[in-house]
């Protein structure tokens, strides 16, 4: 396990091209990338890799989030395309449009799924004092999945809790209505 | 020095349990009237080598119970005795006597012997004009038993007087394990004797870390509460007394045995656990080379089942019996597998233009090849379906007795083929419908009569492939459905209204829903509403089909659809648009382009293709799956005419791809399940296709009508 996490790490270091951060046994680790010129963090245990955009087999009658299923190394992964998640408006993928292949928590089992952010940005060591809980926003804001706020040299990073976030893309309908 | 017998244990089982089953099958072959000899042969054969071999590995319950079984069978095979059907039945519970005791063995529990007790009272009863020495011999064959099991109730039987308290100082050596020699089963042999109290020395036991599964470091100090004598006790440790420090003492009235279970559980609480971990750990690591165990974890296991009763199961390892012949195919064709290999490895090496086509022709051998080996190696996952077949003859006479049915059973096609898994799941289903037509199919033998048919009656399953699936039917000649029976309860229990006009088959279908039952009265066989939608669930989730015909009078056909493999389908490519999707090949009927004549709109949205003499619903996929087609003219597209279930439908689609088999991938291991795809594949290319669920895409569109205004698409609609 330890290896893995290691391994995940010195990946992870590669891909945003070896930032440095000071090791600290009271820090988790948290990925950062961009969208709409905002920074989000996920806990890097649950990244298991960062792709470039490849073309997707769309899933049919699925939500407009969903854009499709992909092959990864026999795998069938679903990706969710994160700006359209958020209500953000949607861009035309480029070049710099990353897919972090992320490992979810769900029903006790581990699902892996690919969310398209618009680029990768950092690797923070964020200690849970740095971690602010995220404000009531009103009903029309859904905070469950934003595990908190944190400043980091005067930015803020919204936090999220991907095993709440994902949740809902994974979950069956609870009983399909069939008509026989 | 003796050999380690605990590696022959799992062949002692496979060939008992085929014994047993030889001797089930000739016992319900016998017919009282006219005994044919080779079957009584059989049966002796069986249970003369099942008693033989239990001996051998010291199985004494079961030997001491085939013993009585063999001495009835002997006294018939020579025709000193004729035999009479009790006797027939009597076999036939020893047999599932025999069978839970074997598992119980297996599963390294105590073998208890109440069952065979009473069935060695009973086989005593028949042979009591024997002498009555005979009797004496099994009776006492019978208590041994009784004290053989370790369970603490067992044990401490009626037997107060004359015992003697022998105290055992056992300490082996190191190398005891290594010779054979297991501590736990000569224990047992003790527990045989009388009640058996067991304290491990565990001072010499080393670290964890540098224990050897093999070496035994442990002593133990036994108090024996037995009316044997000493020599008996030796006897025991006959084996091991040269390599083991041996003290054995009388002693007398130092500890109250009355209740062994607290004494027992006592010791375990106390600090031998782990010592009797390695009693019950290291004699099976060795053999199965596992060498570090969770110490603590086996012990407490150990512990528990010194304290009282035996919970611990060991996991079955299963196996599967493959034919040399198929092994000796997979052999040659990795074999030629190697040499297209190498031919091409030499055609790789100078590679030029001119070799194209040896290198083509050398890719074709390689497609053919990679075929070949997936077909055979497939073909190891096959199984006869005599395996489920096998139980049903039993089945069968018991439930024709119970329900006082005359019924004769006909197997077909048992060497049919199919998948190991599906095989182990079609089993319940199937035993259900067997009874299911025993007991509402057939009737009783007063109304065959009066409805002029022969008294017994017929059931049939027949199994056999067609196409990539493999069918089963089970036909009885009984009753037939009762559709206006059906009918009735259905719009009682309110499944379907009124007034609602429904086809032949749609009646029928109406016992595969869920808290349906005609059944008047509840037996115990059947007629509880839970059954026939469970079926047909587990069916569907096989990726099979369930189908009933019946002819009221005559009788009724289940007819259960199941591919032969969950793993690789055939599938036929086709193209929408730009997406692509497989449609399993099993379930397409043929492929056509419409004529504009032959499409009719019926008011309210559906479109009905006129094939022939049917009119079939038309469901437009880029409906159903929200994709811009290339042409939303029907009369430009393809039309996929499809089988689901009873009803026919045409699929629409832009064009049709190639056919190639595919690999089943799970969609629901990482996301969800998707309504109208059964799966997922890799094409060629590394792409992603969606395998099309065609029952399911019927649903929907049957559903998208509804909503978008009009018309279930169920029904088959006759021409004029």
């Amino acid at each position: 396990m330890a290896l893995a996490e290691q391994s995940s790490l010195e990946s992870v270091d590669e891909a945003i091209g070896g930032s440095t951060f000071a090791e600290d046994e009271n820090l988790e680790q948290y990925l950062t990338f961009i969208m709409n010129d905002e920074e989000y963090g996920v806990d890097i245990l649950s990244v298991q890799e960062i792709r470039g955009w490849e073309p997707v087999t769309p899933v049919p009658n699925s939500p407009a989030h969903v854009k499709g299923v992909v092959n990864l190394r026999g795998i069938i992964v679903p990706i969710v395309d994160l700006r359209a998640k958020f209500n953000l408006e949607n861009v035309e993928y480029g070049p710099l449009t990353v897919v972090i292949v992320l490992r979810v928590q769900f029903d006790g089992n581990d699902r892996v799924m690919g969310v398209v952010v618009d680029a990768v940005s950092d690797v923070y060591g964020l200690s849970l004092e740095d971690m602010q809980t995220a404000p009531d926003l009103g009903d029309h804001v859904d905070t469950n999945y934003i595990r908190g706020l944190a400043a980091v040299d005067e930015k803020m990073i919204v936090v999220l809790d991907i095993d709440a976030l994902l949740e809902s893309d994974m979950r069956n309908p609870a009983d399909l209505n069939v008509v026989h | 020095m003796s050999i380690d017998l605990s590696q022959f244990h799992q062949i002692f089982y496979e060939e008992s349990y085929e014994g047993l089953d030889s001797m089930e099958s000739c016992l319900l072959d016998i017919d009282c009237n006219n005994v044919d000899m080779e079957s009584i042969n059989t049966i002796f054969r069986a249970a003369h080598s099942i008693k033989g071999s239990s001996g051998t590995f010291g199985f004494k319950e079961v030997a001491a119970f085939t013993h009585v079984l063999e001495t009835l069978l002997d006294q018939i095979r020579d025709s000193s005795r004729d035999i009479e059907p009790e006797h027939v039945d009597l076999f036939l519970q020893s047999v599932d006597c025999l069978r839970s005791m074997l598992a119980q063995l297996q599963a390294d529990e105590a073998v208890s012997t109440d069952q065979s007790g009473v069935l060695i009272d009973a086989f005593n009863a028949i042979l009591d004009g024997d002498s009555a020495a005979k009797i004496e011999s099994c009776s006492a064959s019978e208590s041994e038993n009784s004290q053989a099991s370790t369970e603490a109730d067992d044990s401490a039987s009626d037997e107060a007087g004359g015992d003697s308290i022998w105290q055992i100082h056992f300490v082996p050596e190191v190398n005891m394990l290594r010779t054979g020699n297991e501590p736990l089963r000569m224990f047992r042999e003790l527990g045989a004797l009388g009640t058996l109290t067991v304290t491990a020395i565990v001072d010499e036991i080393p670290a964890f870390e540098v224990i050897h599964p093999e070496e035994c470091h442990t002593g133990w100090d036994l108090l024996l509460d037995t009316k044997a004598s000493k020599s008996a006790i030796e006897e025991i440790f006959e084996w091991v007394a040269d390599e083991a420090e041996l003290i054995i003492t009388e002693v007398a009235g130092l500890f109250d045995m009355t209740d062994d279970s607290d004494v027992a559980s006592s010791v375990a609480d106390d600090a031998p656990v782990v010592p009797v971990a390695v009693v019950e750990g290291s004699p099976k690591a060795a053999p199965e080379s596992i060498s570090s165990d969770d110490a603590g974890k086996s012990g407490e296991l150990a512990a528990k089942k010194v304290a009282s009763k035996p919970t611990q199961k060991t996991p079955e390892a299963t196996s599967i019996r493959v034919g040399t012949d198929k092994i000796d195919s997979l052999v040659n064709l990795v074999g030629e597998l190697v040499i297209t290999q190498s031919m091409l490895g030499q055609v790789g090496e100078e590679f030029t233009m001119e070799k194209l086509a040896i290198l083509q022709e050398g890719l074709a051998q390689l497609e053919h090849n990679t075929r070949d080996l997936q077909e055979s190696v497939m073909r190891i996952r096959m199984l006869p379906i005599s395996f489920s077949f096998s139980r049903f003859p039993r089945l069968v006479r018991d439930l024709s007795r119970q329900l006082d049915k005359k019924v004769e059973l006909i197997l077909i096609g048992e060497q049919t083929e199919l998948d190991k898994t599906v095989m182990e799941k079609i089993g319940d289903p199937l035993v259900h419908l067997v009874r299911n037509s025993l007991d509402h199919g057939l009737e009783v033998p007063a109304d065959r009569i009066a409805a002029g048919k022969p008294e017994t009656g017929t059931i049939t399953l027949n199994a056999f492939h067609q196409g990539g699936n493999i069918i089963i039917e089970i036909t009885d000649d009984g009753a037939g459905l009762n559709k206006e029976r059906i009918r009735k309860k259905a719009i009682d229990s309110g499944l379907i209204g009124e007034k609602e006009l429904l086809t032949d088959e749609q009646v029928n279908d109406l016992i595969f829903r869920p808290g349906f039952s005609t059944a008047d009265e509840v037996t115990d066989v059947s007629g509880r509403g839970v059954g026939m939608d469970v079926v047909r669930r587990n069916i569907q989730e096989l990726n099979g089909s369930i189908e009933v015909s019946s002819e009221e009078g005559k009788g009724s056909v289940f007819t259960i659809r199941l591919p032969l493999t969950l793993a690789i389908l055939d599938g036929q490519l086709i193209r929408l648009g730009e997406q692509k999707y497989i449609i399993p090949l099993v379930s397409i009927v043929e492929s056509l382009q419409p004529n504009a004549e032959d499409i009719n709109h019926v008011a309210g949205g559906c479109d009905v293709f006129k094939l022939r003499d049917d009119y079939i619903p038309i469901i437009k996929l880029w409906e159903i799956f929200g994709v811009e087609p290339s042409t939303k003219e029907l009369s430009e597209s393809l039309l996929v005419v499809l089988e689901a279930g009873a009803d026919k439908v045409a699929l629409v689609v832009d064009d049709l791809l190639g056919q190639q088999q595919v690999v089943i991938k799970s969609m629901e291991s990482n996301y969800k399940k998707v309504e109208g795809v059964s799966g997922a594949t890799i094409l060629g290319d590394g792409t992603v296709s969606l395998i099309l669920d065609i029952s399911d895409m019927v649903h929907m569109a049957g559903a998208y009508h509804q909503n978008g205004k009009v018309v279930s698409i169920g029904g088959r609609h006759r021409a004029a």
